[in-house]
């Protein structure tokens, strides 16, 4: 205990906000990383940008007419994930992702002007409020990640095919226009619970980042998956500690772990790969 | 009408509106095109979130956000095109790179709140207007323009046979990855002049929307180069005269957001191009890694 | 359709096609195909571009109804027996870093399609072992298939439309962009499929001369119609002539076959050409 004091400043673990901070903050990790294998082995990333920053209108919206902003966040990321899916043919997916994120975004500049434009809950969604959750939050956010869980859980194994090799899933009876679709919704689950927490701009480092680095670590899916749980809790924790430490935005230090993961990930990957190339072509 | 354009015309902000608005929508048209060809959307929506970030530098450093702008824009695509070669390892790269420099953004900003003074730097940053853009950058954004269009045309035979079928290009003796690595640099200068003028919300909007459109009503690249120049002039003009208009509409008396109008006209556009185009052949278009 | 040789034999037939006619946007692709395909049978499937090859293969997966016609496999229609077709795609080439063994990929062969994560267990793993062993994969079971070789992947391909013991596997120009080595390695197999297995292969080629040696019979389509029959009754001046609907000639040289005709038919002989 007194080792714990000398190496992280009182109240790390034991404020109230913190002890919110730290549940909330490892809940959104775990799911971000599960969800986000599946952005990386799609290559999805720009949904995964799009959908959590589309989602911020739906929260200035919500402001607008007097709702809860967690609803607005669900209704915006629900419905941009069902506009790229619809809008959608596979070679078109990245413009017509970058139109309907335009399109979100320009309602969110119409509802921030016509309401009080510089409401603090809404900027607060921007950059995320680790540090401001309350109880009642940790709890649906702990709700959303059980829901979440369970539906990356049944859909593991087709979606996997499904990503990983659509021709033949399709043809082994794996309906590739559904999986689509129900990939993008899991991203949309994933954003309502991480934009709290992370903000809008930044909770798809969470998603890209970690999974990324546990691809290039791991080996077959369910290694690579667990690894990028395991780097995004890190992520989240070392995060946590440098911000309560110097008091500077936790979306930063998210930002900047992750992106150090990944580099440390393809420097695996590179070496990896000489090692492989020696052995593939004799 | 023609009183109507005259009072636009006449009110000094809207004017420059219009001005820069201009040059800026017919940039990212020409070269929005390629970008949509090239399957480069989310470099180039990045581009533009990146550049907030040197904004922010800049601004932080105290020297004009235009050159922070460009330089962590032309910076950005410089490490997107380097980090990734292949399509999911250039998303994945993208993503990274836009999410670090976002963190790094978000440092500024909060670097620039615990300043006594923050002003509307911020808040400028992050929503630019082009109500209220300084006329004094209609020369620098007028000179960037032109540079890019000039990049473009120098580039554009091989910029095409790359863009259409890049294997052959190679073969043929085109140097793909140097064509690639300007063409980088192009989207970089548009982009980034765009999200200073305009935000980058507006700058994603124009780069991407207008040709979306043009190549799906056009059956060759040089056509599709002036339909979507042409849609988004269309875009920036219709949207500034309806935000003139809205300033006598409820419920606001200070009008309503022109980057609204601007991106729901750019979304109907594209829209309509999509009915459009089931009774017309698509293009030869072709996704690039 | 010429069908000429009489079905024989007293095995009941595994694939079976009457009267098939497709149409995409108004155009007919295939028409009045009918096929009739016993167990253990290798068939390569040969036509120039736009013959009709690839919805052929779409119609026997159930990805497609054809708009006349009947479509059995094992005596079911095709869209309630997919678990009775393997499929080989063609050019599948994934990334060098995707995070997937090759024994992860033979293993969703297996039962990719199932809801929820599978509970491994020994059986499973037996029979994905089996599968590689079988195609001559084990010794890179573990490595990751985005840096495969090009026979090496198309090995795996092989396991992974076995593992679910299908009664017919097809193959999309599985030969494409591979050495000669490989080549001769890959129809090897194939023809260990068909023959020892006795699993009805349907294979896909632009050159039919690789797998001269392991096909039973080939079918030849062109014009959206087809020939089915041995090599010698069906590659002749006369029946693909009557099949192209102009003058074709055929040419053999050091046991290679060479069709020679008009415009569209030179690319017949052209084994590095792409779809």
């Amino acid at each position: 205990m007194h080792l714990l004091h000398v190496l992280f400043p009182s109240g790390l673990f034991t404020a109230d906000f913190m002890v919110n901070a730290w549940i909330a903050g490892s809940a959104v990790a775990v799911l971000s990383a599960s969800v986000g294998f599946f952005v990386v082995l799609r290559g999805a990333s720009f949904a995964a940008h799009a959908i959590p920053r589309a989602s911020f209108a739906g929260a200035a919206g919500a402001v607008l007419a007097g709702g809860d902003t967690l609803v607005g966040l669900a209704v915006f990321s629900g419905l941009s994930a069902l506009g790229i899916a619809s809008l959608s043919s596979r070679r078109h997916e990245s413009q017509t992702t970058a139109l309907v994120l335009t399109a979100a975004l320009g309602l969110g500049a119409l509802f921030l002007s016509l309401g009080n434009a510089y409401a603090p809950e809404v900027y607060a969604l921007l950059f995320g409020q680790i540090v401001g959750i309350s109880r009642p939050d940790v709890v649906g956010i702990l709700l959303l990640l059980a829901l979440a869980l369970l539906a990356t859980a049944i859909l593991y194994r087709p979606l996997l095919y499904a990503s990983v090799a659509p021709d033949v899933a399709e043809a082994k009876g794996v309906p590739r226009r559904r999986m689509d679709i129900l990939f993008l919704l899991l991203v949309a689950l994933a954003a309502t619970a991480a934009v709290p927490v992370v903000g809008a701009l930044l909770s798809f480092s969470l998603m890209v980042g970690p999974a990324a680095a546990g691809s290039y670590f791991g080996r077959g899916p369910a290694q690579s998956l667990g690894i990028g749980v395991v780097i995004g809790l890190l992520s989240v924790w070392l995060s946590l500690v440098f911000a309560y430490d110097t008091g500077m935005p936790v979306g930063f230090f998210v930002a900047a772990v992750t992106a150090v993961f990944y580099g440390l990930g393809r420097l695996w990957s590179r070496l990896s790969e000489g090692e492989n190339a020696a052995r593939v072509s004799p | 009408m023609a009183a109507f354009i005259a009072s636009l015309l006449t009110l000094g902000a809207t004017r420059t509106a219009l001005v820069i608005g201009s040059l800026v929508a017919a940039t990212s048209g020409a070269v929005g095109v390629f970008v949509v060809l090239r399957g480069q959307s989310f470099s180039g929506h990045a581009l533009g979130d990146i550049g907030t970030t040197g904004a922010a530098a800049a601004y932080l450093g105290g020297i004009s956000p235009l050159y922070g702008f460009i330089g962590v824009g032309v910076l950005g695509g410089l490490g997107i095109e380097t980090l990734g070669e292949r399509a999911r390892e250039r998303d994945v790269a993208t993503g990274i790179v836009l999410s670090l420099m976002l963190g790094i953004g978000a440092l500024l900003l909060y670097f620039m709140t615990q300043r006594p003074n923050p002003g509307s730097g911020p808040v400028a940053i992050l929503f630019g207007s082009i109500f209220t853009v300084d006329p004094g950058v209609t020369g620098p954004v007028a000179l960037f323009s032109v540079l890019v269009l000039l990049l473009l045309a120098v580039l554009y035979r091989p910029l095409v046979f790359t863009t259409v079928n890049p294997q052959v290009a190679r073969a043929a003796g085109v140097p793909t990855t140097a064509v690639s690595l300007l063409f980088m640099l192009a989207i970089a200068v548009a982009v980034e002049e765009s999200a200073l003028v305009a935000g980058a919300l507006l700058s994603t909007a124009l780069l991407i929307g207008p040709a979306s459109a043009a190549v799906r009503w056009t059956r060759h690249v040089g056509e599709a180069v002036a339909l979507s120049v042409l849609l988004g002039l269309l875009a920036v003009v219709l949207g500034v005269a309806l935000a003139y208009q809205s300033y006598a509409w409820p419920p606001l008396d200070r009008g309503w957001p022109v980057s609204f109008f601007i991106v729901m006209i750019v979304l109907l556009e594209y829209l309509l191009s999509r009915i459009g185009r089931r009774t017309r052949q698509e293009p030869a278009t072709r996704q690039v890694p | 359709m010429r069908n000429l040789q009489p079905v024989a034999g007293q095995a009941q037939p595994v694939l079976e096609l009457a009267g098939v006619r497709v149409s995409l946007g108004g155009r007919p692709v295939l028409q009045g195909i009918d096929l009739s395909l016993r167990p253990g049978e290798l068939v390569g499937v040969i036509g120039p571009n736009g013959a009709g090859k690839t919805t052929l293969l779409k119609i026997i997966l159930g990805l497609l109804r054809p708009d006349q016609g009947k479509v059995r496999i094992g005596g079911h229609d095709a869209q309630a027996s997919r678990s009775l077709v393997g499929y080989v795609p063609q050019s599948y080439t994934p990334d060098p870093d995707l995070p997937l063994t090759a024994r992860d990929l033979v293993a969703l062969g297996l039962d990719g399609a199932r809801w929820g994560f599978s509970l491994g267990g020994r059986n499973r793993r037996a029979k994905v072992d089996e599968a590689l062993n079988w195609v001559g994969a084990s010794s890179y079971a573990d490595q990751p298939v985005g840096r495969l070789s090009g026979g090496e992947l198309q090995r795996l391909l092989v396991a992974h439309a076995l593992i679910s013991e299908p009664r017919v596997v097809l193959l999309d120009e599985p030969l494409a962009n591979l050495d000669l080595r490989s080549q001769d390695e890959v129809v090897a197999l194939v023809g260990r499929v068909a023959h020892e297995r006795g699993v009805t292969v349907l294979l896909v080629t632009h050159d039919m001369n690789p797998i001269l040696g392991v096909m039973d019979r080939i079918l030849y389509l062109a014009r959206g119609q087809a020939a089915l029959g041995t090599v010698d009754e069906v590659v002749r001046q006369d029946v693909l002539g009557q099949l192209y609907g102009h003058h074709i000639d055929v040419v053999r040289v050091h046991g290679r076959i060479l069709v020679v005709g008009g415009p569209d038919v030179e690319a017949l002989t052209c084994t590095t050409c792409d779809a």
